[in-house]
């Protein structure tokens, strides 16, 4: 799980990416708090190779990265 | 298919390029500034000086364009549910970031969007700058790398969200309703000035597809040197092309070096003035528009960026830090620039960056 609510741009993306390259989990969650970083972990997350869903949850997004 | 993709992709971030692009232009035709159609360095300083924080009587103007970056973007979040009033990450560092960008981009005379505008009119002085942009831009994303960031920001009650719009429509009120308070240039940039109706509306389109597409002139290279995501680049590229197009048209295109408007040709400092502008604004998450855009989504710490940046401004000129253009006086080209203090402030602050950058990488236990 990553918990980038919050930050600024683009650290929701380098977060997620640093877990994604060192670990390549075949499922992740992440957790952000503005539409501009689920388009962007969104991105990010797709040229990696994985799916994304996004769901609202309370205020924030959670975002599931599957390969 | 792929050219849905691609329109999907790039479509709105070209068009708010080509809005931005074509808003600098008509600005420029009603009156603001040759090449400086928008600056949102200039137009907080010329507000530092309406306002009295500093005296430079040629840069003096309540820009209405300010006010309606803020309230656009405010709007467009609004009308599409992104509204959300957040605050707390390390705003006094923000505050003294925002700061020494504004005094970098003083130092070469235009924030990252007047640096393409610039570029868009042939001015070759701006490539310095341009080098210099990416050059810190490269510094920052080498923190980035290492796990800086300044903290997560908090949701806070729908009060702090609406400072800076609020102070927006104060300034606004003031400009309208009590001129008499304000100072107005009689001569120099601050005197050229397009009628506020057209500024406002020019900032209120320009606030609300900047906000729609996150348009960011630091971002573009950011993303596309950190992610290889080249989105917001594309928006950076479409108002360079799209200012470059209409000077041609409107044969006011002149690819020089020199007699270039509002610009000097001190190119080692118009290089390290935007590599301090670049560098900040990878630390603030965003350029001085994009820091606009964000307070008028309710980040107060963006808002308090704002504030540092008019402060800055205030500083740059109290103190005769910010670059002089180059001028023909009685037939003699005069090469301006920048005096001693202003190289002392650009060293100061890098050094104020770095100690900024470093104190806020990970811990061991972070890491």
């Amino acid at each position: 799980m990553v918990d980038a609510r919050g930050q600024s741009c683009p650290i929701p993306v380098v977060m997620t990416r640093r877990v994604l390259e060192k670990e390549t989990p075949a499922r992740l969650e992440v957790l952000v708090d503005a539409q501009v970083a689920v388009e962007n972990v969104t991105r990010c997350a797709r040229s990696l190779g994985y799916q994304v869903t996004a769901e609202p949850q309370g205020a924030d997004f959670k975002l599931t990265l599957t390969k | 298919m792929r050219e849905n993709t691609f329109v999907r992709r790039y479509g709105l971030i070209i068009l708010a390029g080509v809005v931005v692009g074509a808003a600098a232009l008509i600005l420029t035709a009603a009156g603001n500034p040759k090449n400086m159609g928008f600056c949102i360095a200039c137009f907080e300083r010329d507000i530092a000086g309406a306002l009295g924080l500093h005296g430079a009587g040629k840069v003096q103007y309540l820009r209405p364009e300010i006010p309606g970056i803020v309230l656009g973007a405010m709007l467009s979040a609004f009308v599409f549910r992104e509204f959300k009033a957040r605050a707390g990450s390390c705003p006094a560092s923000r505050f003294v970031v925002g700061l020494f960008v504004m005094i970098g981009a003083l130092v070469f005379l235009g924030c990252p969007l007047r640096m393409v505008i610039r570029l868009g009119g042939g001015d070759l002085t701006a490539v310095a700058g341009l080098l210099g942009f990416l050059a810190g831009i490269l510094a920052g994303i080498v923190f980035l790398k290492k796990g800086f960031s300044l903290g997560r920001a908090y949701p806070v009650k729908m009060g702090e969200g609406f400072a800076l719009p609020a102070v927006m429509l104060g300034l606004l009120a003031l400009l309208l309703l009590a001129p008499g308070l304000l100072k107005f240039s009689e001569e120099g940039p601050g005197s050229m000035r397009a009628f506020w109706l057209i500024s406002l509306a020019a900032g209120l389109a320009v606030g609300f597809i900047a906000q729609r597409s996150r348009l960011c002139m630091a971002g573009g290279l950011r993303d596309a040197f950190l992610i290889q995501d080249f989105t917001l680049l594309a928006g950076f590229l479409a108002i360079w092309a799209t200012v470059t197009v209409g000077n041609l048209i409107m044969g006011n295109y002149s690819l020089s070096m020199t007699s270039q408007p509002i610009a000097h040709s001190q190119h080692l400092w118009s290089f390290l003035g935007m590599a301090l502008a670049g560098w900040g604004s990878i630390l603030l998450g965003g350029c001085p528009l994009r820091q606009l855009i964000l307070a008028g989504e309710g980040n107060g710490d963006a808002a308090v960026t704002v504030l540092g940046m008019v402060t800055g401004a205030a500083i740059a000129h109290n103190f005769g830090l910010a670059g002089n253009a180059d001028s023909a006086v009685d037939g003699v080209y005069k090469v301006g620039g920048v005096g001693s203090a202003g190289m002392i402030a650009v060293v100061i602050g890098f050094a104020v960056l770095l100690a900024v950058s470093l104190l806020h990488l990970p811990g061991k236990e972070e890491a």
